[in-house]
């Protein structure tokens, strides 16, 4: 019944997985959350990772509420430890070295061929949570909507994400 | 930001004046109220917080640092406060600004998860959040337009990203195997003396 170590070890996992941002590691979080352990359902894994836009700091805090509901707030604690624990030791160690190696040639190359495949790793781990999301025109067009306004106006995201739960409202409660 | 601009930048891992004497408790806060106050993405607050406002780091190095978390895993944003937190007080200040970042955000949805759970399958939650979730959706997808034009050197970077999504989410190659098969790729396509070639655009 105990499932922390579960948890700590799909973390920690998970956290390897987030280059170039947390949306990277969803598809992968979708089956081990999901399909694997059953720690939550599909809808309730979107619905929580959207609700996490609007909370502040980074993005990815709704892994506290899969800790917590698997494991309460051991589990919530286990989870923040194993999500941010390895790549903060990463991210510390290789700081130093990658001053170092200001003048190594491949450096420019590991940071250009890096960014199509973290940009595609983003797009993919959209494209999986879209399947679940957009489950018609008018969820489509909530999402086509916030991408045309963010793309053309200065807009603090977490506002509209708030202007869509309005919309949801209007739009999907039953008459 | 007075002189510094005058001294060689290089390679000595210079710390402007105001920076010698930032206690542990003031990364703790500082990043704590970034970490309460960021709605809506992270980076832009930390610039304001950290270059502008507390004259931790410059924006020369403020660039370097983002571009160092991006290539690395794990989030932008918590990646920022280890590199900050180290670079102002090693390991107790990397421990100070991730535990800072992290704790409103992390209470929070410690307490949303619990709302939740307890309420989610209201009719008027569920309609709210299916406006989220598709919201979300358009969010990211502008996130990868605003990348897209920011960090691709080469329009030869829309094949690898196409070929990351069709791994991941066709071939169901997972995330690892992806990064390191898509990723070894096109590192060698950006192999150095095409990259310094290229570097006379930045």
């Amino acid at each position: 019944m105990n499932e922390i170590p579960a948890l700590i070890r799909v973390f920690a996992y998970l956290s390897i997985l987030t280059v170039g941002g947390g949306m990277a590691a969803f598809p992968e979080m979708k089956i081990l959350t999901v399909d694997v352990h059953k720690w939550l359902t599909f809808p309730q894994l979107i619905h929580l990772y959207s609700v996490g836009q609007i909370a502040p700091g980074p993005n990815m805090m709704m892994i506290v509420s899969i800790g917590q509901w698997a494991g309460g707030i051991l589990g919530a604690i286990a989870v923040l430890a194993a999500f941010f624990g390895p790549t903060a030791v990463l991210a510390f160690m290789v700081a130093k070295a990658w001053k170092k190696l200001e003048k190594w040639p491949w450096r420019t190359s590991i940071q250009r061929g890096l960014a199509p495949v973290s940009i595609g790793l983003l797009l993919a781990g959209c494209f999986s949570m879209a399947k679940g999301a957009i489950t018609g025109t008018e969820t489509a067009a909530i999402a086509v909507a916030v991408l045309l306004i963010l793309l053309q106006y200065k807009v603090n995201p977490a506002l509209l994400v708030l202007a869509s739960a309005g919309v949801g409202i209007l739009a999907f409660m039953p008459k | 930001m007075t002189n510094t601009a005058a001294k060689p930048a290089l390679q000595t891992v210079e710390t402007p004046a105001n920076a010698a004497a930032v206690s542990i408790w003031e990364i703790f806060l500082e990043f704590l109220i970034i970490g309460a106050t960021s709605f809506g993405g992270v980076v832009p607050y930390l610039r304001g917080s950290l270059v502008t406002k507390r004259q931790w780091t410059d924006d020369k190095e403020f660039v370097e640092m983002l571009s160092i978390s991006q290539s690395l895993p794990g989030l932008n944003a918590t990646n920022m406060a280890v590199l900050v937190g180290e670079k102002l007080r090693g390991v107790m200040g990397s421990i100070a600004g991730i535990m800072g970042i992290c704790l409103p955000g992390g209470l929070l949805m410690f307490a949303v998860g619990i709302f939740y759970r307890h309420h989610g399958d209201h009719t008027f939650i569920t309609a709210a959040l299916k406006g989220v979730a598709a919201a979300a959706v358009g969010l990211i997808l502008s996130t990868v337009v605003s990348l897209s034009k920011k960090a691709l050197s080469h329009n030869f970077d829309f094949v690898f990203i196409a070929a990351t999504v069709i791994a991941v989410n066709r071939l169901h190659l997972g995330v690892p195997r992806t990064l390191v098969a898509v990723g070894a790729l096109a590192v060698l396509f950006h192999h150095p003396r095409k990259a310094q070639k290229e570097s006379v655009k930045p």
